[in-house]
């Protein structure tokens, strides 16, 4: 394939946002359906092609594609120039599979949705900026893509734009990310300062020559993380990514699941020569992550909407990922980063089915008994819960468990500590999912009062909107529940077997695989032997490996033995316990009181210093004051501006040619009069 | 024929005729809207003939274009223009924003229309004029005519019964320095005999300006304050807001930024290099508090006008921050961002004057759930709201991104902690932007829109907004284009200091000497 159509697989979905965003509003669906598919598919078809020619045995390491400069002063430029090489191809084919499925999947479930045309231009207008994020060959270009994916973002949580909680969501994201995007942002005005220039290709060699250790170099990679957490939603910038729920549900599975909250796992990944340099900025990575995980599981045990379990179990496998990148173990990462594509995608696009089938409904305190109604949601949903619980041989369990055993050689001092942390949250990630997983679909069927108010016309006030209107003919004809279309159970099979066979690609030695996306990985990670992990990896003892294997899947076994325990066979055990600790749950409950929090001590105080301080005290009465005072001070001068402000020309060109004239009489005799010699 | 030498004349003589023209005809029907609008496309497209034959090699900034003649013998005043990379895309840009500004003002104006073309067209021959004069008492006059027809739109045509108290704050604020700044002009001409520009910057290159340092200080403050005031830089911001809200919608468009930090760039560089560089460091903190302090400010207010006041002052902050950062990065962006921060802010108060339009109010409490309503007018709202922000691959991207990477090469004292401070505009810009958006357009209807049924954008609206859409498109991704002609006026700015003097700074003239933007000068001042 040659370099130069490397441009078409970003711009093509390019042209179906502008094309649907255009003359989307007149167009007929089908005929916007096919636009945004067409143009999503293609880049996909690309793609393989792009694999096939990249594992040929002559292919580059990395293809390039430079166009013209975007922006160029002396000393400084930055073209327009894609860069492939192996990290690149895995996350393009996730972008473009995933992302294919999941417009294929919104079809249906959007189907009946005002602003149908907006919703695929603005997924289309993503699949660009995450495509031109991670082409990029440059920061200043992965930084387009990143503030790009970060727009897509913004207008896709606030689709129902008329719900005030969607417009505040919308707007937390976007904001959040942008106080990630001032880390990114300083970080890339010191490498310009020290290396003038962004490229990949010149900025990476000059680390791994320069002497230095830590010093800016830490610099550079702390604001990195900031950007990085703002991004991938880690402590403590993920606030954003549970609230980002109020999009429309393939919006949380495509941008804030399986892509787009990826970008700062990416973005670590790709600059792993500079992270290589500074053990202190990847410690720091490590707990973030770690932290992240455990805190987030922790929240996700006892959420009651369905996709909120989803949005603290994407922040904690985030932290996962995060972990990866802070033992140096990239590979482990990027592996996680593929796997939980699929499984969260998966399980997202199956809540999204079972909230279709519920008429909007997303409180797990009204399912129940869903296994007969949706059986091929239960059956794929299934394959989904068991691989993010990390049970073999899923996909979950080998990327989770590679991620454990490099924590746990790490030479990171921490490097015990962080691996208890992890098998921990890999404890309570089995448990509340599994948890999700019986109430959804075990147990008595808790929806009927729900469709008994709905056929009243008495919509939940968590109704998914929108999905009201097309249902309501169902809930008359099927009695409510029903499977959904096979537009939307298709990708449904398709990712439950990926979620099944997609950690088969990274089975290790010591279980008898190859691990075969570490090598694949090698070209890019290979210089990363400072912290030695890959070394560690072939040298430690097989043992130490299949016995941290047995202890993680046993994790996962007790988690979801705990939860079958409490929603299965005892359902009242974990209210009772729950009343046992009455402020400790509502603490949990309420996630730490962390948005509390941070409205409390910044936006509050931020807002009233502004409004209070700055607005009347400075602006009202100094600023105005000091022009109040200059007005009086010249009260003379401004009863004279009074008299000669007649509102007329003629007058004011008089007064300027007289002071024409008294500037030329002072020029002329100007040299005695003005003394300045 | 070649026009080269004489199209600057042309520019400038074009709305003069368009305005005796329209002095002349009759105050009837849309006469005076259509005269003005034919006007001031064709001063427009006259302007456009500047980058068609732009020469964008020459790596020295030299003037082209000109018009050199003398006018009066004694004392030596010349009709000299001229235009170099600085000033051409300004030139452009005041033709383009003229059009936009009638098309504006085509159902809003009503009485007196004659009245408000006439000085409406005076300023854009006093804008054009400031622009292009290379004859410091040729500018002075322009600068002091910018003066006059603003007051008068802003007292005629103001919005409410306080116009005339913002008129007269405006004029007071901006008079009493342009007096000192005469001062300061008139002893240039004692100590040197002549006016003209490129020979002043000259000798001042030489240090032969004058030997008396307290002296130009006294005249490097002179021109600096009255220039300052003009943009405004924080904190002589006082006239602004008031002037905003009232002035009519064609008027805001042109009041703030351009000429002020025009003249800072051209007269308090070019004649004062050594002073403007010794007071740098208290200009880039006051660039980086502006920054915060608009954007802050900007978040808590109700009325969009002051909004959009409190906006633009971040948005010229940013642009006093790149140019005393004195570095080529800096100050190439700071040039760009005059051009790019007028496009985005034209834009908004156009929206702005839209709505007012449809629903006679500017109180952001009045409104709510447009969105569904008026889905062109949200649709450029949000393009608007983006460019603001910065988004890459919009105008105004390529600028903060150059001033702040600029900054932080940036050789004067705190220029790490300023950067950083200007850098959090990232995030409050995002957050005011996004929430006057949120106010106006999402959530409920509002009770304004809800008494008042309002067509989405009309023909003429999207007439004016196309232009500006497509001017963010292109100067977000074909930036290099406009560039080259800024470039060597940033390299030449950068480079221009005198003699170096170790003892005073050693540091920052070998960096202001030896470097092109890559040499590092940061902390350990070696890595390349």
């Amino acid at each position: 394939m040659p370099a130069s159509t490397l441009w078409w697989i970003p711009l093509l979905p390019f042209t179906g946002f502008l094309l649907n965003g255009t003359v989307g509003r007149r167009l007929p669906r089908n005929a916007v359906t096919g636009i945004a598919l067409l143009f999503t598919a293609i880049p996909a078809v690309l793609v393989a092609w792009l694999w096939s020619t990249m594992l040929s045995a002559d292919a580059p390491l990395v293809l390039t594609a430079v166009s013209r400069p975007w922006i160029g002063i002396t000393g400084f430029q930055v073209n327009f120039a894609f860069a492939v090489d192996h990290l690149t191809l895995i996350l393009l084919g996730v972008i473009t599979g995933v992302g294919f499925l999941i417009h294929l999947y919104s079809a249906g479930y959007m189907a009946h949705e005002d602003g149908y045309w907006r919703f695929f231009a603005y997924l289309n207008l993503f699949m660009f900026s995450m495509l031109v994020l991670v082409l990029s060959s440059s920061f200043l270009l992965l930084f387009v893509g990143w503030e790009g994916v970060g727009l897509a973002s913004y207008l896709l949580i606030g689709f129902y734009f008329k719900k005030d909680a969607a417009a505040n969501s919308g707007k937390k994201a976007f904001v959040v990310n942008r106080i990630g995007d001032f880390g990114f942002l300083l970080a890339m005005f010191l490498l310009i300062a020290h290396f003038g220039s962004l490229d990949f290709a010149t900025v990476f060699p000059a680390i791994a020559r320069s002497s230095q250790h830590g010093g800016f170099l830490t610099a550079i990679a702390l604001l990195l993380v900031v950007g990085a957490a703002g991004k991938s939603a880690q402590i403590p910038l993920y606030v954003w990514l549970p609230d980002a729920m109020e999009g429309p549900t393939p919006v949380s599975a495509l941008i804030h699941a399986a892509t787009m909250v990826t970008a700062g796992i990416y973005m670590v990944a790709r600059a792993h020569v500079l992270f290589d340099r500074s053990p202190f900025a990847l410690a720091v990575v490590a707990i973030i992550g770690a932290a992240t995980a455990l805190f987030a599981a922790s929240i996700g045990l006892v959420q009651h909407d369905i996709k909120r379990v989803l949005a603290y179990s994407t922040v904690s496998q985030l932290g996962y990922m995060f972990l990866a990148c802070g033992v140096a173990a990239y590979s482990a990462a990027v592996f996680h980063l593929l796997t939980h594509a699929f499984f969260k995608a998966l399980l997202f696009l199956a809540a999204g089915s079972v909230i279709h089938a519920l008429s909007g409904e997303q409180d797990m305190r009204l399912m129940g008994g869903l296994r007969t109604r949706i059986p091929i949601t239960f059956w794929t949903m299934t394959a989904g819960v068991v691989a993010i619980a990390g049970i073999p041989p899923f996909a979950g369990f080998f990327s989770k468990d590679e991620i454990l055993y490099q924590t746990f050689s790490s030479p990171n001092p921490l490097g015990k500590l962080l691996w208890l942390v992890g098998l921990v949250t890999a404890g309570m990630t089995s448990f509340y999912m599994f948890r999700l997983w019986f109430k959804t679909f075990f147990g008595p069927e808790r929806f009927e009062a729900r469709f008994d108010e709905h056929t009243l016309g008495q919509p939940h006030a968590d109704a998914h909107p929108g999905a009201d209107e097309h249902d309501e003919a169902q809930v008359a004809s099927h009695h409510g529940v029903h499977e959904s279309p096979w537009g939307m159970l298709g990708p449904l099979v398709l990712l439950g077997l990926l979620s099944v066979i997609g950690g088969w690609v990274g089975i290790p030695a010591a279980l008898g695989g190859h691990n075969e996306i570490e090598h694949f990985l090698d070209p890019v990670f290979a210089s990363t032997a400072v912290a030695g992990s890959a070394l560690n990896a072939d040298n430690a003892s097989h043992a130490t490996e299949l016995g941290l294997a047995a202890i993680s899947t046993l994790v996962a076994l007790a988690g979801f033995g705990t939860a079958y325990l409490f929603y299965y066979r005892k359902p009242g055990t974990a209210a009772a316990l729950a009343r046992r600790a009455p402020a400790f749950y509502r603490v949990i409950e309420n996630k730490f009181y962390i948005d509390e929090l941070y409205s409390f001590a910044i936006v509050t105080p931020l807002l009233a210093f502004s409004r209070l301080f700055l607005g009347l005290f400075f602006d009202k009465g100094l600023v105005g004051g000091f022009g109040a005072g200059a007005g009086a001070g010249t009260r003379g001068l401004s009863d004279l501006t009074r008299r000669i402000q007649s509102g007329n020309i003629r007058s004011y060109a008089g007064w300027l040619a007289l002071g024409a004239a008294a500037v030329i009489a002072v020029m002329l005799f100007g040299r005695s009069l003005l003394l300045l010699h | 024929m070649n026009l080269d030498h004489a199209i600057l004349p042309l520019i400038l003589f074009t709305p003069l005729v368009g305005a005796l023209v329209l002095a002349v005809l009759p105050d009837r029907g849309r006469t005076q809207q259509w005269g003005a609008l034919a006007v001031t496309l064709l001063t427009f497209l006259f302007t456009l003939h500047l980058p068609a034959r732009f020469d964008f090699s020459t790596t020295h900034p030299a003037f082209q274009f000109e018009t050199n003649i003398a006018w009066i013998a004694s004392p030596a005043i010349r009709f000299h223009l001229g235009a170099d990379g600085l000033s051409m895309g300004l030139v452009v840009l005041s033709g383009l924003l003229a059009p936009l500004g009638v098309l504006a003002s085509w159902n809003t104006i009503v009485d007196r229309r004659k009245t408000f073309y006439v000085l409406f067209l005076l300023q854009q021959i006093a804008m054009l004029g400031v622009f292009t004069a290379l004859d410091l008492f040729l500018y002075y006059g322009f600068w002091e005519l910018s003066l006059v027809p603003m007051t008068l739109l802003i007292a005629t045509f103001g919005r409410t019964h306080n116009r005339r108290r913002a008129a007269i704050k405006y004029f007071l604020y901006t008079f009493i320095p342009s007096a000192i700044l005469l001062v300061g002009v008139l002893w240039l001409y004692v100590r040197t005999g002549t006016f003209d520009m490129p020979i002043l910057a000259r000798l001042a290159e030489q240090h032969s300006i004058s030997n008396n340092s307290s002296a130009l200080w006294l005249a490097s403050l002179a021109f600096l304050l009255a220039f300052a005031v003009k943009v405004p830089i924080f904190p002589l911001h006082g006239w602004l807001a008031d002037a905003i809200t009232e002035a009519p919608t064609a008027a805001v468009m042109v009041l703030t930024g351009k000429l002020g930090l025009y003249s800072i760039l051209r007269f308090s560089f070019g004649i004062f290099p050594e002073q403007s560089r010794h007071i740098a460091p208290l200009m880039i903190a006051l660039g980086a508090i502006g920054i915060v302090y608009g954007a802050l400010l900007a978040l808590v207010q109700n009325d969009l006008k002051r909004f959009a006041a409190f906006a633009t002052l971040g948005a010229l902050s940013f642009i006093t921050l790149g140019a005393f950062s004195f570095t080529i990065s800096g100050l190439d962006g700071a040039i760009f961002h005059i051009v790019s921060e007028s496009l985005s802010g034209a834009a908004l108060f156009l929206l702005l004057g839209f709505l007012y339009e449809r629903y006679g109010s500017y109180d952001m409490r009045d409104f709510g759930g447009l969105a569904a309503r008026l889905p062109w007018m949200v649709t450029f709202f949000v393009l608007m709201g983006l460019s603001v922000v910065g988004l890459p691959m919009l105008n105004n991207f390529v600028g903060e991104f150059l001033i702040l990477s600029g900054a932080m090469k940036s050789v004067f004292a705190h220029h790490l902690f300023w950067t950083v401070v200007a850098t959090t505009g990232v995030i409050l810009s995002a957050g005011y932007m996004l929430s006057m958006i949120q106010r106006v357009f999402y959530g409920d209807l509002g009770f304004r829109p809800a008494e008042v049924d309002a067509p989405d954008l009309v023909v003429r609206e999207h007439l004016a907004l196309w232009p500006l859409a497509a001017t963010f498109l292109l100067l977000g991704l074909a930036s290099p284009g406009l560039m080259r002609s800024i470039d060597p006026v940033g390299v030449h700015l950068a480079r221009s200091l005198p003699q170096p003097q170790p003892a005073v700074s050693g540091a920052e003239s070998t960096a202001a000497l030896t470097s092109p933007a890559t040499v590092p000068s940061t902390t350990d001042g070696g890595q390349r």
